[in-house]
């Protein structure tokens, strides 16, 4: 079936050789990083996760939020998914994949990655991530490889199929609910030492993830002959509209917890998130950017009216990925850090290393993307003809 | 598991180094703790320090310099890729949230030493993946440099800031190099051991014995007899964010 990844026209070539030009740049950058040590990146003795966790933090949700295509076709049989379940399920994998290699590059002794797996240590919330990041791609490989080869030789799934299929859904909430675990179970660090972080995440997931679907499905209507029809979308911009609702819903939770109880501890990070703390306003802009979008992205979500309209669906879902993309790409994990527990507020941006290795790293998972998604496209086209 | 490699090249060393120190390690024995043929045992390590004397010289950085000297601690100009096992910081730092209006002056102004809790109930020992950092018997928090893998989970879960990781070669960053410990490479963390080197051969933190007002006392809190025993018994001491139920085993007279 792959061959079908070496066949294409001249702007499917085009499209390629720009993303493998920009890993190429990726991989020198990386190379730069791995002899000099992360001293390149913007990360400091205060802050020792910055963009490269940030990525892999909302990468993980955009894998998760595959769930919210499986879900409804399997469990509801929500006929109208099935076009797209195997596209979420592409989707799902090309993230993952991207956040192990956020993982891998943000790592001072990458060569000693094996470390994890040759002394594995179950206390570590970051043991049980790497297992379910790890079954999780397993699991989205099997079943998109069967379900497709069984589509392409017009045969009903195999019967163990699904319970396989029933099995990835607790898997995908349970990816991004570790992930979060990973961050709410440190009492040095009260931003994220909250409860509900976890539920946020995947409202986070479940409202980004099918945002994108939904760009990814009116792209590929435009530029392929690839038509997954007006009635799943809508369905998907429903999924994305109550999600989205929860995650505004979680984050006031947040905010009033932390700004009305007026616990320094808590109060201080978001005073720094939106206000600015000691003259350091660096995410200030940017968080109010994401608070906008979000009101925009909202109000043309609700309004069926603007939502039926597929133009005004793709600002929506545009701005409820940026959005969230600031929340969580951002501001989420360095501001954790600041301030430090010593009551200093240190600064931190990536620095062009950092923003080069990360360009590569979703280059590469939109290269996986756009292979799986050509094979799919290309043998089902082949299967109409015929 | 008894001992690990690192330990058991640490007692082969530690007891041919008391042959050839011979009774020089013996007159540095304080009277208080007890001694078996590797060393110093202790079965709960604990530090206490008097800010009073500390400050009593002003300015001194000895203990810092004493110990950045023995464990090859790079030394670099910038804040961003500092690395330190031990240093001076404001109370206001040092006690976050702890600190009253008109504070006496000595206190607001003259700087507390801080360095790794080696809490009883240590977080980073939990989040580390590759068990890289271990709490040993004797209640020091350990690592293993040629293990860890750089993630930098310890140093999020640290709430006292006791970590700092190797962001650059370290090794052309070591103002004087001391042939008898280990340099480190790029990309691990490191902090204070509380000198597993120097007590298994019998020798005191290297801190300790620099400090010149005799303000750091070291020892074994299960010993009833030991001095820091006494000191905690006779003095209010403070530790560092206990509400936190790390324990952290570093006192502060103030």
């Amino acid at each position: 079936m792959l061959e079908q990844a070496f066949s294409g026209s001249k702007k499917y070539w085009i499209w390629i050789i720009i993303l493998l030009v920009i890993i190429g740049c990726g991989v020198l950058a990386f190379l730069y990083q791995f002899y000099q040590g992360l001293g390149v990146t913007g990360m400091s003795r205060d802050v020792t996760w910055g963009f490269y966790i940030a990525q892999f933090t909302f990468l993980v949700g955009v894998a998760a939020s595959a769930v919210m295509v499986v879900l409804p076709y399997y469990v509801h049989h929500y006929k109208d998914f099935g076009k797209i379940t195997i596209l979420g399920e592409f989707l799902a994998i090309g993230a993952v994949i991207m956040c192990m290699l956020f993982i891998f590059v943000d790592m001072g002794q990458p060569l000693r990655v094996v470390n994890i797996f040759l002394y594995p240590s179950p206390n570590s919330l970051m043991f049980w991530d790497s297992m379910s990041l790890g079954g999780y791609l397993v699991l989205n490989v099997i079943i998109s490889r069967y379900t497709l080869d069984c589509e392409k030789k017009g045969i009903a799934p195999p019967k163990w199929l699904k319970p396989v299929v029933i099995l990835s859904i607790p898997w995908a909430v349970s990816i991004h609910t570790v992930t979060a675990f990973l961050y709410q179970g440190l009492a040095a660090r009260p931003f994220w030492l909250s409860a509900v972080m976890a539920p946020r995440f995947l409202a986070t997931a479940f409202s980004a993830g099918p945002a994108l679907l939904i760009l990814l499905c009116l792209l590929l209507r435009k530029i392929t002959k690839f038509d997954v029809g007006s009635e799943p979308i809508q369905k998907l911009a429903i999924i994305t509209t109550y999600s989205m609702l929860l995650n505004i819903f979680f984050l006031l939770m947040e905010i009033f917890t932390g700004l009305y109880s007026g616990l320094p501890d808590h109060a201080r990070h978001f005073q720094y998130l939106y206000f600015g703390l000691d003259g350091n306003y660096r995410l200030v802009p940017w968080m109010w950017i994401s608070t906008i979008l979000a009101i925009v992205s909202l109000i043309l979500l609700l309004v069926p009216k603007y939502r039926k309209n597929e133009k005004l669906l793709i600002v929506a879902a545009f701005t409820v990925f940026l959005s969230i993309w600031i929340d969580k790409g951002l501001g989420m994990v360095v501001t954790g850090f600041i301030p430090s527990p010593l009551g200093y507020v240190p600064d931190y941006w990536p620095t062009w290393v950092e923003a080069t290795i990360s360009l590569a790293i979703y280059a590469i998972g939109l290269l996986i993307v756009t292979v799986l998604y050509k094979v799919a496209l290309s043998m089902r086209r082949m299967l109409k003809t015929t | 598991m008894s001992i690990d490699r690192r330990q058991f090249l640490l007692i082969v060393g530690g007891v041919a180094a008391a042959g050839i120190a011979g009774k020089q390690t013996l007159e540095v024995f304080a009277e208080n703790q007890s001694r078996n043929s590797k060393g110093f045992a202790g079965k709960r390590w604990a530090m206490l320090i008097d800010l009073k004397k500390c400050n009593e010289n002003e300015g001194c950085t000895k203990c810092i310099d004493a110990c950045h000297l023995t464990h090859n601690v790079p030394h670099f100009d910038n804040k961003k890729d500092e690395i330190k096992w031990i240093w001076k910081e404001k109370f206001e730092h040092a006690f976050v949230e702890q600190e009253n209006y008109f504070v006496p002056e000595q206190i607001k102004q003259k700087p507390v030493l801080l360095f790794c809790n080696h809490c009883s109930n240590p977080p980073c020992v939990i989040v580390c993946p590759t068990q890289a950092t271990w709490k040993r018997k004797d209640g020091i928090v350990m690592m293993d440099w040629h293990r860890c893998v750089g993630c930098r989970y310890c140093m999020a879960a640290c709430p006292y800031g006791s970590r700092s990781f190797n962001w650059r070669e370290p090794r052309p960053h070591i103002k004087k190099l001391n042939p008898d410990f280990p340099t480190r490479t790029k990309g691990v963390v490191e902090k204070c051991t509380f000198c597993d080197e120097r007590l298994a051969r019998g020798l005191k933190p290297s801190c300790v014995e620099a400090c010149p007002g005799k303000a750091m006392i070291f020892g074994d809190l299960e010993n009833p007899n030991s001095e820091i025993r006494k000191m905690l018994g006779e003095n209010f001491t403070m530790r560092r964010k206990p509400e936190l139920g790390t324990q952290p085993e570093i006192y502060y007279i103030i």
